[in-house]
């Protein structure tokens, strides 16, 4: 009994490494092949993606798409945090009827294909250039669309897992302000789901490549997609370098929320 | 500790076609606990939580102290508060969760943190100052949340159930703690539950609601002796609902006169008496036959079925059980106290 006990364990687990192993290489091969590419020729191609100025000097097209994703990143995630974390949280405690159609809403943008949401957006971005000029970071309003269904689904999990109209309402007793009461309770404890919308908003941003270049903008896969027809090891470089930081983010993410329940759990 | 007294008139409430308040009066006298008793949706929760400013009245005045706050938020409010679910805040230890109004307060971290651990130690949890929520037990939770209610010295303290999530020697344990915590700190203090056992063993008073109204309000003694409406009597303590006629101030019931509680119209009616006024002796002759017998430790209840298929349950000291076992002939005797007869 025992010994069909052990057999199986010992089965399971090599089943395991199996599946960890060729995930493992269907992941990390692809990679590994785009950086055996990229120092084909020597180290050059790494030489000058860590040296920014001559980055920005040789390759303008990159260095601007780069730039660029940087503010759009940084603006797409403050105003899909800034918008939707006080509104899901509102809907929660005080318009609970309204939580279908926000959810409706949100996840509309999954529902649309990008060719479609520029069809709509480009008259509006006659509107955004007219205003505020055509630079390529105004795309983050764009983006902060296209983020939602996944922000939206992130932190409506995070707000489903506490009971946020309870501990409102105790915060409120207590004496807190309605911007305490996000800022010291609820914040804190959705801070998982908070990052998580954050990251996958990101990646999101970091990846999105059909509204950018349609809308005539240049972000980095733009300038990744432009650089491969004159210079094809810096274009993968630069494809190699963004896709490891979407991994660091997602380790990052990952170890933080695991800190915190272990933090939890021995304190 | 500055405690006030806290006056309800007229409050209205209503949600949707329901009246959660139908015009309910209450007053507190300044350091007197009340419990406020009823079946769900009679609207004893809303009470609470519009004193707490959780929720608003259609109309009516909040008076506490000599101001009334009808207008004021909660936050504004200084009331302690705790609640039925569990609420202490996950992120922050036990000792963090009694100081976050005293943060708010601007007291200095020395003083907040004094003032947590003393309050921590007055509802017997000192030890577990620095354990996250998680890493406490139901009652725990509710003896630190109610340290953090009380930490900041509210006017009055608002007890909305806070004992139902927890288990039957917990409940009893907790509720005792927390009348001497209240006697010790003599805050002002509204309960609200739906267990009236709970209500009579702490409260100074008891007021039963129903439909949105007090249906009457005493110690719990008067409620439990002299209830004043039916309703009052079957919803506090168990009752036989028994046939009688009423003749002037007597109702006869089982050939037994008992003396009335308020004036009724003569003619038939039906008579509620406490099991504790229904006396059973073993007889050959009795009408009566013991149907199910139920051990209570000290106390025992009997049940016994009349001729006319009519249930009596009986209360008798659970050393004269051995005479009573199920099918013995009985002879039921009523004791002659006062009752409480619904028409018909």
């Amino acid at each position: 009994m025992a010994g069909l006990r052990q057999r199986r364990v010992r089965r399971q687990r090599a089943l395991r490494w199996i599946v960890v192993t060729l995930f493992a290489v269907l992941t990390l091969l692809p990679l590994v092949a785009m950086f055996e590419f990229t120092t084909r020729d020597g180290w050059d191609t790494w030489r000058v993606f860590f040296d920014w100025k001559a980055l920005g000097e040789t390759y303008p097209i990159l260095w601007t798409g780069m730039k660029a994703s940087f503010w759009l990143v940084l603006l797409s995630v403050a105003l899909t945090l800034v918008l939707l974390v006080p509104t899901v949280v509102w809907v929660r405690l005080r318009l609970p009827r309204l939580r279908r159609v926000v959810e409706f809403v949100s996840l509309l943008p999954l529902t649309i294909p990008a060719i479609v949401l520029v069809v709509g957006l480009a008259p509006v971005y006659a509107w955004v250039v007219y205003f505020v000029g055509g630079s390529s970071v105004t795309l983050f309003l764009a983006y902060t669309v296209l983020a939602l269904p996944f922000a939206y689904r992130s932190i409506d999990a995070g707000l489903s897992a506490i009971d946020v109209r309870t501990l409102s309402e105790a915060a409120r007793s207590l004496g807190s302000s309605w911007a305490t009461v996000m800022w010291r309770v609820v914040l804190p404890n959705i801070r998982s789901a908070v990052l998580s919308a954050a990251f996958l908003t990101v990646a999101l941003v970091l990846g999105e490549f059909t509204i950018a270049s349609l809308l005539n903008r240049a972000n980095i896969q733009v300038a990744i997609n432009q650089l491969g027809k004159s210079s094809a090891t810096m274009s993968v470089a630069v494809s190699l370098a963004a896709l490891v930081l979407a991994f660091v983010l997602l380790f990052l993410l990952s170890f933080a929320g695991r800190r915190r329940n272990r933090e939890r759990k021995t304190s | 500790m500055t405690s006030s007294g806290v006056r309800l008139s007229a409050l209205r409430r209503k949600f949707g076609n329901v009246h959660a308040l139908d015009g309910l009066d209450l007053d507190l006298a300044p350091g007197e606990l009340v419990a406020l008793l009823g079946p769900s949706g009679c609207g004893k929760t809303t009470a609470l939580r519009i004193l707490a400013g959780l929720e608003d009245a259609d109309s009516g005045r909040i008076i506490v102290g000599d101001r009334d706050i009808a207008n004021v938020p909660a936050n504004k409010r200084g009331m302690g508060m705790v609640f039925q679910a569990y609420s202490l805040f996950p992120h922050l230890t036990a000792i963090e969760n009694v100081e976050f109004g005293l943060r708010l307060r601007k007291q200095s971290s020395t003083v907040r943190r004094r003032r947590a651990q003393e309050m921590l130690d007055l509802v017997g949890i000192g030890a577990h100052a620095a354990r996250f929520p998680q890493q406490l037990s139901g009652g725990q939770q509710q003896r630190v949340a109610l340290a953090r209610a009380l930490a900041f010295e509210p006017s009055v303290l608002l007890l909305d159930e806070p004992l139902s999530a927890l288990d039957a020697k917990v409940r009893v344990q907790l509720r005792e703690e927390i009348r001497r915590i209240q006697l010790e700190v003599g805050t002002t203090t509204l309960f609200v539950t739906h267990d009236q056992e709970e209500a009579l063993a702490i409260a100074d008073r008891v007021g039963v609601m129903r439909a949105g109204q007090l249906e009457q309000i005493g110690s719990p003694e008067d409620i439990y002796r002299t209830p004043a409406t039916p309703f009052v009597a079957e919803f506090v303590g168990l009752s036989n609902r028994l046939a009688g006629r009423v003749t002037g101030d007597v109702v006869e019931v089982l050939d037994t006169k008992l003396p009335l509680v308020g004036s009724v119209q003569d003619g038939p009616a039906t008579a509620l008496v406490r099991p504790e006024s229904v006396d059973v002796t073993a007889d050959p002759a009795g009408a009566g036959r013991v149907v199910a017998v139920s051990f209570l430790g000290p106390l025992a209840r009997v049940t016994v079925a009349l001729p006319d298929d009519t249930l009596v349950v009986a209360q008798l000291e659970s050393a004269r059980l051995p005479e009573l076992p199920t099918g013995t002939a009985v002879r039921v005797v009523l004791r002659p106290v006062p009752v409480v007869v619904s028409a018909g």
